[in-house]
C-alpha cells in the first residue's frame, strides 16, 4: 500500500478514534469519558469524511456533540450527589456484569466481521478518479422516492414517541 | 499552544489532492494551495531540487500558512467590535466612553489587551485543570472554523463544502461543548449554574434557527454557500429575504435565535452579572478570559455574516450591474449593519426570565417555523420559478404585512396606561 498523506491522515483519524474510545471504557471520571467521546464522534465524522458521506459526517457532529453528548452531560451534572464531590465510577466491577458486557460485545464484534466479510467488492472510491455528485441530492431521493419512505416515516413516529412520553415524564403535576 | 490553535482551526483545509475529498472540494474544484506550490513555487527552485519536491506536504504546509493568517488577523475583528460596544453603549447612555487612550479613545482595547497578557494566569486548584485549560481551545476552533465556509466576496472564500451552511451549524454546535466543559471545571457554581443555562439555551434555539436556514435551503435548492450566493446576483429584489413572505419571517426568526445561540443580551442569562457573577467563564482570567471574549466578539460578526449570506444577498450589491453595497466592503457594512442592531438591542431591553426564555423558543419560534417550511413548499408549487410576479406579489405581502404589524403594535402601546408620576 503505498503510504501517501492521505493515508497518513487517515491514520491519524483512525488513531484519534479508538485512543480515545478506550480512554471512554478505561477512565474513572464519568465526565472526563463523557469528553473524551467527543472526540471519538469526531474523529467518526472524519472517517465518514473519507467515505465521502459529507452530510453524514456533519449530521454525526450535529447530533452527537451538538446534541446527544451535551445531554449526557447534562445528566451527569444534575444527578450527581454532591456538587463538590468527584463523579467517579465505583472501583468494583460485578462479575455478572463483566459477563454480559463481554457477550454483547462479542456478538456486536461477530456482526460487523461477518457484514464485512460478506460485503462484496471493496472498492477505493477516490482511486479510480470518479467524482460523485452531493450526497444531499441522493439521500433526499431515497428517502422522498418510496425506496426508505417506510422506514423514514417510522423512525420519525418512534422518535415523536420519546418526544411525546418524555413530556409526560417531565411534566409537573397539576393539582387543582 | 498555538500550533494547537492552527491544527483545530485548520482542519477545513485538510484539503490535499482534486480527489481527496471528492465533496468537500475547494472552489471551482481545484486546490489553490496545489496551484500555488505548482506555478509558482517549483519554477523557482534548482532542477535538482524542484523533482523531489514533497508537493503535497508543501500543500498542506501553504494551507496552514493561510489558517495562521486567518488566526491572525480575525481577531483584530474583536479589536474594533469591543470599542465599538464601548461607544454605542456610551451614546445609548448619554456618556463619551473611552477616550483616555489615543485620540478618542481608539487604541483602548488594545491597552485592555496588553492589562490582559500581563495579568496572573489563575487556575482553581480544587477544578479539573486538563479541561479547564482545554475549555477556552474548544470555543475558539470553533469560533474561528465557522469562517472557513464564509464567501466574503467573490474571491475570498476558504472552502466551498457541498454542505456549506450545514458545516456552519455542526462546528458552532460544539461550542456549547466547550462552555460545559469552561463550567464543570471551574469548580464554581456560578460557572455550572451558567454552563447549564447556557446548554439548555443553546441546545433549544438551534432547532428554530437550522428550521429557518431549512426555509433559505429550499429556496436555493442548495445547502452550499456558492449556490447562495449565486442565487441572490439579481439585485436586491432577488434577495432571499424578498423572495417569499416566509423567508422575511424566518429572517427575523434567524436573527433573534443567532441573538440567543451567542448569548447576548436579551438572552445572557448563561453570563448574567446580577445572578451568577459570570457564568461559564467567572473562574478564567488574563489571556484565557481574553481567548473567550475574543471568541464571543468572532461569533458575534460570524453569525451577522451568516445571515447577511444567507438573507440580505451576501456580496452582490443592490442593483444588478452596479456594485452599490456589494463587493467585500458592501459584505462588512452589511454585517456591521447587523451587529449594530444587537449592540443596540443589548443597551435597550431588559434580559428574559428563564420561562420567557423558554417560551419564546418552543411556543412561538418552532410553530412559526414549521409553518414557515409548509408555506415555503406552497410558494414553491406555486411559483416554481422565480418571477417578476412572485417576487411583486411577495413584496407586496410583505409590506402589507409590515403596515399590519405596525397598526397592531402601536394599538397595543396605545392602550397600555401612561406612566403615573411618582
Amino acid at each position: 500500500m503505498e503510504f501517501t498523506l492521505k493515508t497518513f491522515i487517515f491514520y491519524g483519524f483512525a488513531l484519534m478514534t479508538v485512543a480515545s474510545a478506550l480512554i471512554v471504557v478505561t477512565v474513572r471520571n464519568i465526565v472526563h469519558a463523557a469528553f473524551s467521546l467527543m472526540v471519538t464522534l469526531f474523529g467518526v465524522a472524519g472517517l465518514y469524511v473519507f467515505l465521502q458521506a459529507d452530510f453524514l459526517a456533519a449530521t454525526q457532529v450535529i447530533v452527537y456533540v451538538g446534541g446527544i453528548l451535551v445531554l449526557i452531560l447534562f445528566g451527569v451534572m444534575m444527578t450527581s450527589e454532591r456538587f463538590d464531590m468527584p463523579i467517579q465510577v465505583k472501583g468494583h466491577i460485578e462479575r455478572g456484569q463483566l459477563f454480559l458486557g463481554g457477550v454483547i460485545a462479542l456478538a456486536l464484534l461477530m456482526l460487523l466481521l461477518t457484514v464485512i466479510a460478506n460485503t462484496p467488492a471493496w472498492k477505493n472510491l477516490t482511486d479510480d478518479g470518479t467524482e460523485l455528485p452531493p450526497t444531499t441530492a441522493r439521500i433526499g431521493e431515497l428517502i422522498l422516492n418510496g425506496q426508505f419512505l417506510l422506514p423514514f416515516e417510522v423512525v420519525s413516529v418512534l422518535l415523536l414517541v420519546a418526544l411525546i412520553g418524555a413530556a409526560l415524564i417531565s411534566r409537573k403535576e397539576v393539582r387543582d | 499552544m498555538s500550533d494547537f490553535r492552527t491544527m483545530l482551526a485548520g482542519f477545513p483545509y485538510f484539503n490535499i489532492s482534486e480527489n481527496f475529498f471528492p465533496n468537500l472540494r475547494l472552489q471551482d474544484g481545484h486546490n489553490w494551495a496545489e496551484e500555488f506550490i505548482q506555478n509558482v513555487v517549483i519554477p523557482r527552485l534548482p532542477e535538482a531540487v524542484a523533482s523531489h519536491f514533497p508537493v503535497e506536504i508543501g500543500t498542506v504546509l501553504v494551507m496552514f500558512a493561510c489558517a495562521g493568517v486567518f488566526v491572525g488577523v480575525v481577531p483584530l475583528l474583536p479589536l474594533v467590535l469591543v470599542l465599538a460596544e464601548r461607544k454605542v453603549s456610551a451614546r445609548f447612555q448619554n456618556r463619551t466612553g473611552p477616550m483616555r487612550v489615543g485620540p478618542w479613545g481608539i487604541l483602548q482595547t488594545l491597552a485592555d489587551g496588553v492589562k490582559l497578557i500581563f495579568k496572573e494566569d489563575f487556575i482553581p486548584p480544587q477544578g479539573d485543570k486538563l479541561l479547564f485549560l482545554l475549555a477556552p481551545y474548544i470555543i475558539f476552533a470553533c469560533s474561528f472554523a465557522v469562517f472557513a465556509a464564509i464567501p466574503f466576496s467573490e474571491g475570498i472564500l476558504v472552502s466551498d463544502f457541498n454542505i456549506g451552511i450545514f458545516y456552519i451549524m455542526a462546528i458552532s454546535s460544539v461550542i456549547v461543548m466547550g462552555v460545559i466543559m469552561a463550567g464543570w471545571s471551574s469548580n464554581s457554581k456560578w460557572s455550572l449554574l451558567g454552563s447549564l443555562r447556557s446548554a439548555a439555551q443553546i441546545v433549544s434555539y438551534e432547532i428554530p434557527l437550522g428550521l429557518s436556514i431549512l426555509t433559505v435551503v429550499m429556496l436555493v435548492e442548495s445547502l452550499s454557500m456558492q449556490e447562495i450566493v449565486a442565487s441572490q446576483s439579481n439585485g436586491v429584489f432577488s434577495w432571499l429575504i424578498f423572495r417569499t413572505p416566509f423567508a422575511f419571517i424566518a429572517f427575523f426568526i434567524f436573527f433573534i435565535s443567532s441573538i440567543a445561540e451567542v448569548n447576548r443580551t436579551p438572552f445572557d442569562l448563561p453570563e448574567a452579572e446580577s445572578e451568577i457573577v459570570a457564568g461559564f467563564h467567572t473562574e478564567y482570567s488574563g489571556m484565557r478570559f481574553a481567548l473567550f471574549f475574543i471568541a464571543e466578539y468572532a461569533n458575534m460578526f460570524a453569525v451577522s455574516a451568516i445571515a447577511v449570506t444567507l438573507f440580505l444577498g451576501v456580496w452582490e450589491g443592490v442593483l444588478p450591474g452596479y456594485d452599490i453595497l456589494g463587493g467585500f466592503p458592501g459584505f462588512v457594512i452589511k454585517s456591521m449593519g447587523l451587529v449594530f442592531l444587537m449592540m443596540w438591542l443589548r443597551w435597550t431591553l431588559p434580559r428574559l426570565r428563564v420561562d420567557q426564555l423558554m417560551n419564546l423558543c418552543w411556543k412561538y419560534f418552532i410553530p412559526i417555523a414549521f409553518f414557515n417550511i409548509l408555506g415555503t413548499g406552497i410558494w414553491g408549487l406555486i411559483f416554481p420559478e422565480d418571477t417578476v410576479i412572485s417576487t411583486s406579489i411577495s413584496c407586496a405581502i410583505i409590506y402589507i404585512g409590515l403596515i399590519a404589524a405596525y397598526k397592531v403594535a402601536g394599538r397595543g402601546i396605545a392602550q397600555r396606561p401612561a406612566p403615573q408620576p411618582s
